[in-house]
């Protein structure tokens, strides 16, 4: 069974379209990198993927459930983590993570604060108050929060952005152990070379498709980094 | 049934905490509805002969407006942080989100009321603290809530949602407040249950249409 699957879905806002055709999938394990210029649709379609958003057509499913016919199976299946960590400012950050463990009707739920808590580096931070927080510790609380309920994929929204490097090569421990475990997950991000680095595949987002390519080997990441180049910098040109 | 009832107390208790916390709602709700008790009680000559007649509408005006205030700011917090979204992620059906959202809406109007009603009592010397006037309020902080967790939920991502807000749903609740004043008219007028029992039943009806559509509604209000 596919991990993700993803059949021509377009997605647009007013009059414009932002995904024309979006067609590709990804086996149990894969790490898969998204990339594209700015405002070539990269978080509007993990928005999609995580069911904030509703395509305008063309389906979806996580592990063979249909996000449009199984919301609420699909969603427990997949975790997510955006640009903003979602977190209620006035409620520490074990409150935040029990309520979303309760929501997920986890067991267990001390346990699994205090697991993923240490997985994230956040253990020190439970009792504070998510407002006065870095940004950097917000977007640790949120990772938590997206992997509390074991999830067969992960949706991460340049997750490292806000974080400094020693909570990059703790990012890099989750995605590995994620990956070692069976795992699923789709990323976006900034730093392409380092994403290259740890991924099996590349998606780019072009005009509204995507094109899928390997990044298994050593000359398949040039390649790809090189087209990306390539595509960026006609896009910057065409700005 | 039991998990939607822990989903449901699971949002209702977070609101609750945050709201014990910050007591934003509650305290903007009662103050606004007072505020407007005390201008009509300026700006109109209200004497014993009056009181009666125009009392029950200044009061449900007073709570209609002021339940405005507390909806917005009640979605202002879930916006400041994209909170709702975060439960949107959550495996669960998004009516769920919306039950627990207009029931933590009803608590804070509630709330409010138990401080407006008596201050309404002694400001128009009017005997509102009846088991009828409980009836009433509580048919009629459902409605407001029903329909204003909805409208608070679709004016959320319109810029001027302070504007929106009012506008969408005080048209709307025209019926409820036409059936919460008719009868609280009577009651302070010294009718009971008979009188007022046609105003209810049209309450009833008001209210479990609303909380039926809204629910169904709420899942395409809140997906972009």
């Amino acid at each position: 069974m596919l991990a993700l699957e993803v059949e021509d879905v377009i997605k647009s806002f007013a009059e414009t379209m932002v995904l024309r055709s979006i067609n590709f999938s990804l086996q149990p394990g894969e790490v898969a990198v998204l990339l594209g210029a700015n405002g070539a649709g990269k978080s509007t379609l993990l928005r999609i993927l995580s069911m904030l958003t509703q395509p305008d057509s063309g389906s979806i499913a996580v592990y063979g459930k249909n996000t449009a016919k199984n919301g609420p199976e699909a969603r427990a299946l997949t975790g997510s983590v955006f640009h903003s960590p979602m977190l209620y400012a006035d409620m520490s950050v074990r409150e935040n993570l029990i309520l979303f463990a309760e929501l997920y009707r986890l067991r267990n739920i001390d346990d699994l604060i205090e697991k993923n808590a240490v997985k994230v580096g956040i253990e020190s931070r439970l009792d504070h108050r998510v407002r006065t927080l870095s940004h950097g510790f917000q977007k640790r609380t949120a990772l938590a929060r997206a992997l509390m309920h074991d999830p067969q994929l992960l949706l991460l929204d340049e997750p490292e952005s806000g974080l400094d490097s020693p909570s990059v090569l703790q990012l890099d421990n989750v995605i590995e152990e994620y990956r070692n475990s069976g795992r699923t997950i789709l990323m976006t991000t900034h730093i392409i070379e380092h994403a290259l680095e740890i991924s099996d595949k590349a998606i780019s987002i072009t005009d509204g498709y995507a094109h899928v390519e390997s990044t298994t080997t050593h000359s398949d990441k040039s390649n790809v980094l090189s087209a990306f180049s390539r595509s960026f910098q006609k896009t910057s040109g065409d700005l | 049934m039991k998990e939607s009832l822990a989903v449901i107390w699971a949002i209702g208790r977070k609101d609750l905490l945050l709201e014990t916390r910050n007591k934003d709602i509650i305290i903007a709700v009662s103050a606004f509805a007072l505020l407007v008790l005390m201008v009509f009680t300026f700006a109109i000559d209200i004497n014993q002969g009056n009181t009666k007649l125009i009392g029950p509408g200044i009061l449900w005006a007073g709570i209609a407006f002021a339940g405005v205030t507390g909806l917005n700011r009640a979605f202002a917090l879930e916006v400041e942080g994209n909170t709702l979204e975060a439960l949107m992620l959550a495996p669960i059906s998004r009516d769920l989100i919306y039950v627990a959202k207009m029931l933590g809406n009803f608590l804070f109007i509630t709330a409010a009321q138990v401080i407006v009603f008596p201050i309404f009592a002694v400001l128009f010397n009017l005997a509102v603290l009846r088991w009828e006037m409980l009836v009433i309020s509580l048919l009629t902080t459902i409605g407001f809530s029903a329909i204003g967790t909805l409208f608070a939920a679709m004016s959320m991502r319109v810029r001027a949602r302070e504007v929106m807000l009012p506008l969408l749903f005080l048209p709307v609740v025209t019926p409820l407040m036409m059936a919460a004043v008719e009868s609280t008219s009577h009651v302070v007028n010294g009718g009971s249950w008979p009188d007022i029992s046609r105003w209810l039943q049209l309450a009833v009806a008001f209210d479990i249409a609303f909380i039926v559509v809204s629910a169904f509604i709420f899942q395409q209000v809140v997906e972009d």
